[in-house]
C-alpha cells in the first residue's frame, strides 16, 4: 500500500500545475461569463454587468482568484457554472455515468476483441492471417473516430434502420427495469463500436508484439519439449505471459478514450461528459470547463493507479517498493 | 541507397509511400487545377458525383465544387500534421533536454509539467485552448502541439541521462564548454534519432485531432478543411451521405500512409542492423 500512497502524493503536485495551467489559459481569454451571459440574453447595462462580476467574483484581481478558486478546489467546490446557472460539480458528476457506460463498453470490445485477435495473429507470426488481420486493424485504427460513427449510423440506421441514430434513450418511452437496460444498450451499440473498433487495432499489436517476446522466451521451449500441442502453448503459457504490457496499455488509453468520447458523444447526441466540455465551449462557461478538464486529469490519475495495482497483482516480480511504470 | 533498397523491399512501406507522394502531389496542384476560393459557390447546390463532367465529385448543399475542397483540404491537413508535429518534437526535445541535463530541482519541476501534459487528455486541451484564443490556423497548431509534446519530452530526457555520462561530454566539461552549448550541440543531437521516430504516430494524431476540432467547428472558418467538409455533409447525411463519407477517406488515406511509411522505414532501419523486422 506504500506504492498507492507515493503514487497518491505525487499526483497533487501535478494536479496543481494543472489547475494554473487551465485558470491561466481561461484568463487569457478575451470577454469573461458574465460578456457571454449578457450576449445570451441580448445584452444589459453596465449596472447590471457590474453587480454580476462582483456576485461572481470576477472584478477581483488574478492572483487573488486563482487562491480563491484553489481554496474552494480543496473543499470539493467546483464553482458555479454559469451556462447552467447550477453547481459544476452537480453537472459533472450527472453526466459522468453516460461516459462511463460508453467508455467501459469500448473499452471492453477494443481490449477483448484485440487481444483476442492479437492471440490469433500472433500464434502464427509472419502468416497471412497475421498479415491481414495487422493490415485490417491498421487501417482502422487510421479512421477518424466521429467519422466512422456516422459511417456506422449510414450504414445501421439509415439504411438498414436497425438501430436507433442518436441519444443514450428513447425520450419519454416509460420503459423500466431490463427494458430501459435494452433501451439504453441498442442506443449505445454504435457509438461504442466507433470508439471501440478503433482502438482495437491498439490492442492486437501490443498483444502480438509481446507474443513474439514471450515466443523466444526458455519456458515455451521447454513446454515445447514437453510436448505440448501447439494450441496449449499458445494459450496457457504464451497468450497468458504477453497480457501484462497489455494492462500498461490500457492505462496509457485512458486519456486517449475520454477524448475521443468528447467527439462521438456529440456525434449521437448522448448526454455525457464529453459533450458537456463542447457545451462549455459554446457557453464561454470558464468554471464548467475547468472542472470538466481537472475532472478528466483526476480520472486518468485513478484509472493509472488502479492499473499500477493489478499490474502488481498479476505480476509478483512488482513488489511494492519499486514500479517499472 | 542501401536503406531506400531495403525499404522499397518492404510492401508496407512502397504502399506508404504511394499515398503520402498522391496526397503530396494533391496538395501541391490543388492551388493550379483549383485556382481560386474553394470555399466559393461554383454551381447548382447538391449535385450527384460522376455527372457533371465539370464537377466530378459533385457540388455540396451550398453549391461548392467537392473535388476542389477535397483537394484543398489535403493541404490543410498535410500542413497542420507537420507542422504541429514539428512544433511538439522541438518543444520536447528543449525541455527534455533542458531536464535531463540540469537535473535537481530543475529536472523535477519541469517533469511534473509534462506530467500534467499527459494527464490531460490531449484533445479536451486542444478544444479548450481553441475556444478560448479563437480558431484559426496557427492556433490550431499549437494547440495540437500542447497536447504531443509530452512524450518526445519524456524520451529525450531519458536519452540525455544516458549520454551525459559518456566521456566525451566530461571532456567537453574539462576544456570549459559552456553548459548550455553542451547540451544542445553535443548532447541533444545524439539524443534525436530515438525521438524522430515518434514523428510519425505525432503527424498521424495530428491530423486526426485536426479533423475532429474542425468537425466540432473549431477550426479557422476561412479554411477548407477535411473535418468541417464532414461536419458540413452532415447537415443532409440521409440524403447525401457520400459528402461526408468522401473527406472522411481522404484522413483515412493520410494517417494509413503515415503509418505504413514509418513501418516501411522501420524494417529498413531493422534489416540494416542485422536484426529482425
Amino acid at each position: 500500500m506504500t506504492l498507492l500512497w507515493r503514487r497518491l502524493l505525487s499526483s497533487i503536485p501535478v494536479l496543481l500545475i494543472v489547475v494554473a495551467f487551465t485558470f491561466f489559459l481561461l484568463e487569457s481569454a478575451s470577454g469573461d461569463a458574465v460578456d457571454a451571459y449578457l450576449g445570451s440574453i441580448g445584452g444589459g447595462d453596465a449596472v447590471l454587468a457590474q453587480s454580476l462580476k462582483v456576485a461572481y467574483g470576477l472584478d477581483q484581481s488574478t492572483g487573488s482568484r486563482l487562491w480563491l478558486y484553489a481554496r474552494s478546489l480543496a473543499s470539493l467546490d467546483l464553482g458555479w457554472s454559469v451556462a447552467f446557472d447550477r453547481p459544476v460539480r452537480e453537472i459533472i458528476l450527472e453526466r459522468l455515468p453516460n461516459t462511463f457506460l460508453l467508455m467501459g463498453s469500448a473499452t471492453a470490445l477494443s481490449f477483448g476483441l484485440g487481444s483476442a485477435l492479437g492471440v490469433v495473429a500472433g500464434a502464427r507470426p509472419g502468416s497471412v492471417r497475421d498479415k491481414s488481420l495487422s493490415i485490417g486493424s491498421l487501417v482502422l485504427y487510421a479512421m477518424p473516430s466521429f467519422w466512422l460513427g456516422l459511417v456506422l449510423s449510414v450504414i445501421f440506421s439509415v439504411q438498414l434502420r436497425w438501430l436507433p441514430i442518436a441519444g443514450i434513450e428513447t425520450i419519454a418511452s416509460g420503459k423500466q427495469g431490463f427494458e430501459r437496460a435494452l433501451d439504453i444498450a441498442r442506443h449505445l451499440v454504435l457509438p461504442v463500436g466507433a470508439l471501440g473498433f478503433i482502438y482495437l487495432a491498439l490492442f492486437l499489436r501490443v498483444m502480438r508484439a509481446s507474443m513474439a517476446e514471450v515466443w523466444r522466451l526458455d519456458f515455451v521451449l521447454f513446454a515445447r519439449s514437453k510436448g505440448l500441442s501447439r494450441s496449449r502453448i499458445v494459450l496457457r503459457h504464451v497468450a497468458r505471459n504477453a497480457l501484462l504490457p497489455l494492462v500498461t496499455t490500457l492505462g496509457l488509453q485512458a486519456a486517449a478514450m475520454l477524448g475521443g468520447s468528447v467527439v462521438i458523444e456529440s456525434v449521437f447526441a448522448i448526454p455525457g461528459f464529453g459533450r458537456l466540455a463542447q457545451e462549455a465551449v459554446a457557453g464561454r462557461d470558464a468554471p464548467l470547463l475547468m472542472g470538466i478538464i481537472l475532472n478528466s486529469a483526476v480520472l486518468v490519475i485513478v484509472v493509472n493507479l488502479l492499473i499500477d495495482l493489478v499490474y502488481a497483482l498479476l505480476d509478483p516480480r512488482i513488489g511494492s517498493s519499486e514500479t517499472g511504470a | 541507397m542501401r536503406f531506400w533498397r531495403n525499404f522499397l523491399r518492404s510492401p508496407e512501406g512502397v504502399a506508404g509511400l504511394v499515398l503520402l507522394a498522391g496526397l503530396l502531389l494533391a496538395a501541391l496542384l490543388a492551388p493550379i487545377l483549383f485556382p481560386g476560393d474553394p470555399l466559393r459557390i461554383a454551381a447548382q447546390a447538391l449535385i450527384p458525383p460522376f455527372e457533371d463532367p465539370n464537377f466530378p465529385l459533385g457540388t455540396d448543399r451550398l453549391g461548392r465544387d467537392v473535388l476542389a475542397g477535397l483537394m484543398h483540404g489535403a493541404r490543410t491537413s498535410l500542413l497542420v500534421g507537420i507542422s504541429a508535429a514539428l512544433t511538439a518534437i522541438v518543444l520536447g526535445a528543449v525541455v527534455g533536454t533542458l531536464a535531463g541535463f540540469a537535473g535537481g530541482f530543475l529536472d523535477e519541476a519541469l517533469m511534473r509539467v509534462v506530467d500534467a501534459f499527459q494527464i490531460i487528455p490531449s484533445f479536451l486541451l486542444a478544444l479548450a485552448f481553441v475556444s478560448v484564443i479563437g480558431p484559426s490556423l496557427p492556433v490550431v497548431v499549437l494547440a495540437i502541439a500542447l497536447g504531443a509534446w509530452a512524450d518526445p519530452a519524456r524520451l529525450t530526457r531519458a536519452q540525455v541521462l544516458s549520454i551525459r555520462e559518456r566521456d566525451y561530454v566530461a571532456a567537453l566539461k574539462v576544456v570549459g564548454m559552456h553548459p548550455l552549448e553542451i547540451a544542445f550541440r553535443e548532447i541533444l543531437p545524439n539524443a534525436l534519432p530515438p525521438v524522430l521516430a515518434l514523428t510519425s504516430v505525432i503527424v498521424a494524431a495530428a491530423v486526426l485531432t485536426e479533423a475532429a476540432l474542425s468537425f466540432l467547428g473549431l477550426g479557422d472558418p476561412n479554411i477548407v478543411t477535411w473535418g468541417s467538409m464532414i461536419a458540413e455533409g452532415r447537415n443532409v447525411l440521409r440524403s447525401a451521405p457520400f459528402l461526408s463519407i468522401v473527406p472522411g477517406l481522404g484522413l483515412v488515406a493520410t494517417v494509413l500512409g503515415v503509418y505504413l511509411f514509418s513501418e516501411g522505414v522501420n524494417d529498413a532501419l531493422a534489416s540494416r542492423r542485422g536484426g529482425f523486422s
